[in-house]
């Protein structure tokens, strides 16, 4: 049994080709449903974002290649259901084998092969993943059990690590700061001045942190009202601007002016107007549209766009000295993995070989009670004793020549030495 | 063991008690675990409880409030900071501020221990309960101006922290803004009743015992203007919206007032508080 991972992802491939092999849930489960039916295939998981398509595979092969034919049924897999040609996209796909998929795996889950170090999405788009499998019924022992392992694994190192700790997004940075000026955002009022993505998207994320009033201020009112009733908020004119700063606490702002429309002696007026309360500016706009000596007045905090981006820094850098102590906790995991894999071989062999025996007994006993139906009894002593050296005889038989030479090409002694321990054949040596 | 070698070893179990606290704390600074916090408030109570005793001991040893010497004032002190700072801890829950009064307590509790012992002198005229009230009121509202000063402190280094927009190792340790302001202005808040029952209570017992409510004494002088600065600071506060930086510059300057009033008075100055500074 061999555990095999298939995969490409920001690294390894550039964002058109990721977007065309981008599985769907409906692509992933009829893919699951195609590959399953091959019998190389023998459990099959399928994890796909918009940074990774990756598979993962668990084969009854032996072969020291199977990687290469499971690596070779894909890739034509792909070629068909994408058209793309297996040329093209070869080389882009990584593959693992084994123990180093196993890693991969945990490092994914951990959040530490993704492009933003340490965000949370991955982990829950592993679990659909692993649903979908489990929901098709291509998820066997290994995949269950080391899917499981991954989700521990991961949850692991978010705990005791501060991987996921510091924002690395302009809109958590942002929050992140109003949450050490405010204590919390919620019922804080806040002001959309202007638009745009990554200002709207701020709006979101405090909206999500259950702030008050949310006013949106727009030089076309018609855009605001627009802004507004997304945000169920209130739309603004531009010349109310002033007045409404009064009571509110954060400001975004994100407008296309060429000029500040906020200078620092507007707002010394209106900070004595809001008795001095904190006011929080968060400004994304390129060129800025407040005055950046608004940050000297007492109890106003300005940050623009590059302020925030050095912020990022600094916590991507965090995140990257705790992704160091991710990995020795991933090393950990991935040693005792390995343990229960080994296990896992030691059963089955050990069935076997006892039904094997359980067999051959059975028979011997089955044919002795059939002669000793008819003979007296003081013939039992012999027939019991040529049973058991029939039992005897037949249990011996594969070892006996698997010594004399059938299953060793190489070194006899090999085996000698293997069997003699086996069977604790010499004094000295006992097992453990 | 009589009641005097008694209260040596409680006074060195108390000050030992102080000290562990304070490492724990300080490991918390450090590795921002919480139970570390957890075992150094633990210590903290353990010391407090042993101080409690310590001060009724000496309070049934010479039959009044022992507040008549600098180690006895020292001692008690400590255990009004500590008393307020488990009080405020109770409503505000800044784990931090421990790391920050621990090593005080443990300082001005370790100058009292090395100061020489006092003799028991039995003097009926700190007898009255308005002594015992004076002292323990005036000595609380200290504690609670100390602690405004801490959390003043905290608030101007995570203050400059977001206005520069360089975090520090404070940072991410210490509370938001608003809730730094907000603990500075509730420990003046309640300070500040605690000093006028302070005063007030003190200008009776100069009534009964001298015939007089105020003298314009040093002392007196110097509690009226710290009782003005703070009734200041609340004004200021409650009608012109100070607050922020503002509010925790002033509580910082607030208790170097009060250590002058408390201490300093009796060193340069004179007054008929000189008696407490003796040793």
């Amino acid at each position: 049994m061999q555990i095999i991972l298939i995969g490409l992802n920001h690294k390894t491939a550039p964002v058109h080709i990721r977007e065309t092999l981008a599985f769907s849930k409906d692509d992933i489960t009829e893919t699951i449903d195609s590959l399953i039916q091959d019998s190389t295939f023998s459990e099959i998981c399928i994890l796909s974002t918009c940074n990774r398509v990756e598979i993962l595979v668990v084969t009854e092969l032996s072969e020291k290649n199977a990687e290469l034919q499971i690596m070779e049924k894909w890739l034509s897999f792909l070629s068909a259901y994408r058209q793309v040609t297996v040329t093209d996209i070869k080389p882009l796909f990584y593959v693992h084998h084994n123990l180093n998929a196993v890693r991969h795996l945990f490092r994914v889950a951990a959040s530490l092969d993704s492009m933003v170090i340490g965000e949370p999405q991955i982990l829950g788009q592993i679990k659909e993943a692993y649903r979908l499998a489990v929901s098709k019924k291509s998820a066997g022992v290994l995949i269950n059990r080391l899917l499981h392992r991954t989700f521990s694994v991961a949850k692991r190192v978010r705990s005791e690590t501060g991987i996921g700790d510091h924002a690395v997004s302009i809109s958590y940075a942002a929050i992140e700061l109003g949450k050490k000026i405010f204590g919390t955002l919620e019922k804080k009022t806040v002001m959309l001045i202007g638009a745009g993505e990554m200002a709207e998207l701020a709006v979101e994320h405090l909206i999500r942190h259950h702030v008050g009033t949310i006013y949106v201020v727009n030089r076309t009112f018609e855009r605001g009202m627009q802004l507004a009733s997304r945000f169920k908020g209130t739309a603004l004119r531009f010349d109310e601007l002033l007045d409404h700063l009064v009571n509110v606490d954060i400001v975004i702002s994100s407008t296309g002016a060429t000029e500040c429309i906020l200078s620092k002696n507007q707002m010394k007026k209106v900070m004595k107007r809001r008795k001095q309360h904190s006011i929080f500016f968060i400004d994304i706009a390129v060129p800025r549209d407040i005055d950046p000596d608004i940050n000297q007045l007492e109890n106003a905090y300005l940050y623009d766009i590059d302020d925030l981006q050095g912020v990022i820094d600094i916590n991507v850098n965090q995140r990257k000295k705790e992704a160091l102590r991710a990995e020795r906790i991933i090393d950990e995991a991935v040693v005792r993995f390995e343990e229960w894999l080994r296990n896992l071989d030691i059963v089955p062999t050990i069935k076997a070989l006892k039904h094997k025996l359980e067999t051959i007994t059975h028979f011997e006993i089955q044919k002795t009670c059939q002669t000793l139906q008819n003979e007296s009894f003081d013939q039992l002593y012999p027939a019991l004793e040529l049973m058991g050296n029939a039992i005897m005889n037949k249990i011996l038989h594969d070892p006996i020549q698997f010594l004399k030479g059938k299953g060793f090409h190489k070194d006899q002694s090999v085996g000698l030495d293997l069997t003699r321990r086996m069977f604790c054949l010499d004094d000295d040596i006992k097992p453990n | 063991m009589d009641l005097k070698s008694l209260s040596n070893i409680l006074f060195a179990l108390v000050l030992f008690l102080y000290a562990l606290s304070t490492i724990w704390y300080l490991a918390f600074v450090a590795f921002q675990k919480k139970f570390l916090a957890q075992i150094g408030a633990g210590q903290l109570w353990a010391g407090f409880l042993c101080h409690t005793l310590l001060i009724i001991i000496a309070y049934f040893r010479i039959g009044h409030i022992p507040a008549h010497n600098l180690q006895y004032i020292l001692s008690l002190t400590v255990w009004a900071l500590v008393t307020v700072y488990f009080i405020f801890q109770f409503k505000l829950s800044i784990r931090m501020l421990g790391s920050l009064i621990t090593p005080i307590a443990t300082l001005i509790l370790g100058v009292a221990y090395f100061l020489p012992k006092p003799d028991i002198v039995i003097d009926k005229q700190f007898e009255s309960l308005w002594v015992s009230a004076h002292v323990i009121t005036s000595l609380l509202g200290n504690g609670a101006f100390a602690l405004a000063a801490c959390v003043g402190v905290f608030y101007l280094i995570q203050q400059k922290a977001i206005k520069n927009k360089s975090r520090g190792f404070f940072y991410a340790r210490l509370p938001s803004l608003e809730s730094l302001d907000q603990a500075g202005y509730t420990c003046i808040a309640l300070g500040f009743p605690m000093l006028t029952i302070g005063i007030m209570t003190g200008c009776i017992y100069a009534q009964i015992r001298w015939g007089h409510y105020w003298k314009w004494d040093p002392k007196e002088v110097w509690s009226a203007m710290t009782w003005l600065f703070y009734a200041a600071i609340l004004h200021g506060r409650m009608a012109l919206g100070w607050r922020g930086r503002r509010l925790a510059s002033l509580a910082i300057v607030g208790i170097y007032l009060v250590i002058f009033t408390f201490l300093g008075v009796n060193f340069l100055l004179k007054g008929h508080h000189g008696d407490f500074t003796n040793f």
